[in-house]
């Protein structure tokens, strides 16, 4: 262990990694390029996920939505193909059905209309909603507040608009709070501004106005197109989001093996088919990483081969003079750990680099692609003692090579 | 010093095997100042070899300052050769990035000698050498003959008991050739022992005892009149 902290031995390897600049830099060149792909495609991953994450970020992800379309078996008399409502009646029932297995429901109906602000006009979506909307997707308000049980009550005519539809409608620098827009012919009072989220919205540039207020201007009476639901922690929402259709095909005579009637999402798989790509990749990522950083090694193993049948002479020189095959062995592995870790060091600063300007290119802001693109330094420590123990398993090679080589071979006349 | 007796040493060729010393004796004594000659394909680069431990002997005796040479392993030739031996290759055989001063201080590294003695002693045999001023050149800016008093200095800075030299002046033109052997000569008179291998009259002339060797075997053995001079 003692020629490890020896500066001549380093001397030694300074001297004949110096003498051979092109060499010493493809054979960095392999393992660097194998760890820093690993370190980036690792990051990049990580970035993706977090980017994904973000999208539903703003989603309760225990969500599941619910809604009607038509029959596709006869039932009860009824012939296939009737068209479906959703009632109010029906969330009442739901609401009292799975008391503890959901948190929070919420009926919703849309529309889309022209909405007008003095001279300026705009083709909008109309959405009635209760206050709980904003508890399963988060509003993001910039002005004013959303819309209140008050309003629900009252059947109030005000709305909370998204930031585009402010925009289009409004000067700049106005206040909309308390001001007048027209909605389908009807005045409403601006009561908040939302900015919507990058993520999954199945509003677009809404404007929310009260769900009772909603009812009674569309004429939907206890009509409704469909519904949100979340459900309360612990609760298996696959077999929530069956039960409840069923109760559903119950109250509307549908065949409990009707597949068409009732249209479901659940948010909670289709997160997880996301995941599952997610670690497909991740997996991916370390194959590909994993394989480079190894073909980076042999590379070097190579290299370092061919270098030593280079320096047979000078290993014959140095062995007529009286170096024993260990210290020559020991100079060779020496040079090719060395040479890995520099290499891997480098790697891990270039990935960390590229890692950091990903991030600021594409990583920044609302609607960035990638989301904070981390590595773990665990992970790193593994790939970097990886690195080193491949590069001493495979120095070991040429090291042998050039122990065999009998000094007076290595010294015959060229 | 060096005790030879009835060395054998063949090659295998194929299937076939090349007897290169047939039955070689010979006794060199400390201080002696030896030259081998003969032709090519003589056999005597082969002895040297077998001297320097670069090789090994099929058949017969070889006592190297005492001690018999036998089923060595390379460590401990390594060993033996840094302890005793120094040499001197027609080829020069310098380390190419290496600077001449680092060149002579290399065997003291594998002798474990700390850097800055190193450094030193090797300062000292090169100026021995009068190479001071080329210390710290580079072995494509030295001449041949510059080459060849480093590759010297170099044999001599562990302090051998004897300096091996395969045709030393090979590659040189006569001047040179005069001045290296001058060299050797001095180290010669110095006490040390040099065993000289050559096809040239005039190299082996310079020398105090030559053997002539040819076909594997010993034909001659005779001092010159150099030896007979300074006796």
């Amino acid at each position: 262990m003692k020629f490890l902290f020896d500066s001549d031995t380093w001397q030694e390897i300074y001297g004949s990694i110096r003498k051979n600049k092109l060499r010493t830099f493809i054979t960095i060149l392999g393992v660097w390029w194998g760890i820093f792909l690993l370190v980036a495609l690792l990051g990049a991953a990580r970035g993706m996920e977090n980017g994904f994450n973000k999208l539903f970020g703003n989603f309760a992800t225990n969500s599941v939505f619910v809604w009607t379309q038509s029959t596709d078996t006869p039932f009860k008399g009824f012939q296939k193909g009737r068209r479906l409502r959703l009632k109010l009646s029906d969330i009442e029932i739901l609401k009292q059905e799975f008391s503890s297995e959901i948190k929070l429901l919420a009926p919703r109906n849309q529309t889309n209309n022209l909405i007008i602000k003095d001279f300026k006009s705009g083709n909008f979506n109309v959405s009635g909603d209760y206050p709980v909307l904003d508890k399963i997707q988060k509003k993001n308000l910039l002005y004013g507040r959303f819309i209140n049980e008050n309003d629900i009550l009252s059947e109030a005519k005000v709305c909370v608009i998204a930031e585009d539809i402010y925009k289009q409608l409004f000067d700049k620098n106005v206040n909309p709070i308390g001001e007048y827009i027209k909605i389908n012919s009807i005045n409403y009072k601006v009561v908040g501004v939302y900015q919507p989220s990058n993520g999954i919205s199945f509003d677009g540039d809404a404007a929310y106005i009260p769900f009772t207020t909603f009812q009674k201007v569309y004429n939907r009476a206890n009509k409704i197109d469909w519904m949100m639901i979340t459900a309360n922690d612990g609760v298996d929402i696959k077999q929530m989001e069956q039960d409840i259709l069923l109760t559903l095909k119950n109250l509307h005579k549908v065949h409990p093996e009707d597949s068409r009637a009732f249209g479901s999402v659940n948010l909670g798989v289709e997160i997880g088919k996301v995941t599952g790509f997610l670690t497909g990749m991740q997996f991916l990522t370390w194959f590909v990483g994993i394989a480079t950083l190894i073909a980076g090694v042999f590379a070097i193993g190579n290299i370092l081969l061919i270098t030593v049948k280079e320096r047979t002479k000078e290993i014959g020189i140095r062995r007529a003079i009286g170096a024993t095959p260990k210290e020559i062995r020991q100079q060779v592995i020496l040079e090719s750990v060395f040479l890995t870790t520099i290499a891997g060091m480098l790697g891990i600063f270039f990935g960390a680099v590229v890692l950091y300007v990903i991030d600021t290119l594409f990583g920044q802001g609302e609607d960035a692609a990638l989301v904070n693109p981390t590595v773990n330094i665990p992970i790193i420590l593994i790939a970097f003692t990886i690195l080193i123990v491949l590069g001493t398993l495979i120095g070991m090679i040429p090291a042998y090579m050039a122990t065999i080589i009998k000094p007076i071979e290595a010294l015959r006349e060229e | 010093m060096i005790e030879i007796k009835n060395l054998h040493k063949s090659y295998p060729i194929g299937k076939d095997s090349l007897h290169v010393l047939k039955g070689i004796d010979l006794h060199i004594r400390e201080g002696e100042f030896v030259s081998i000659m003969g032709s090519s394909g003589s056999g005597k680069s082969t002895l040297l070899n077998i001297v320097g431990l670069l090789d090994e002997h099929d058949e017969g005796d070889y006592y190297l300052n005492g001690q018999l040479i036998k089923n060595l392993n390379e460590k401990k030739a390594a060993i033996l050769r840094n302890k005793f031996l120094g040499f001197v290759f027609q080829s020069f055989n310098l380390i190419s990035y290496k600077t001449a001063l680092e060149n002579v201080a290399l065997p003291l590294y594998y002798k474990g000698v700390s850097r800055r003695e190193r450094l030193k002693t090797a300062m000292e045999y090169l100026d021995k050498v009068g190479l001071k001023d080329w210390a710290n050149h580079l072995p494509s800016e030295l001449s041949g003959g510059q080459k060849q008093r480093v590759a010297i200095a170099r044999a001599l800075v562990t302090k051998p008991k004897v300096v091996l030299a395969d045709e030393p002046t090979g590659a040189l033109d006569s001047t040179t050739t005069d001045s290296v052997m001058d060299l050797l000569k001095d180290i010669n008179d110095e006490g040390m022992t040099v065993f000289v291998i050559t096809h040239e009259e005039e190299v082996a002339a310079q020398t105090k005892r030559v053997v002539r060797l040819k076909d594997g075997v010993i034909i001659s053995d005779e001092l010159t009149k150099k030896a007979t001079q300074s006796a």
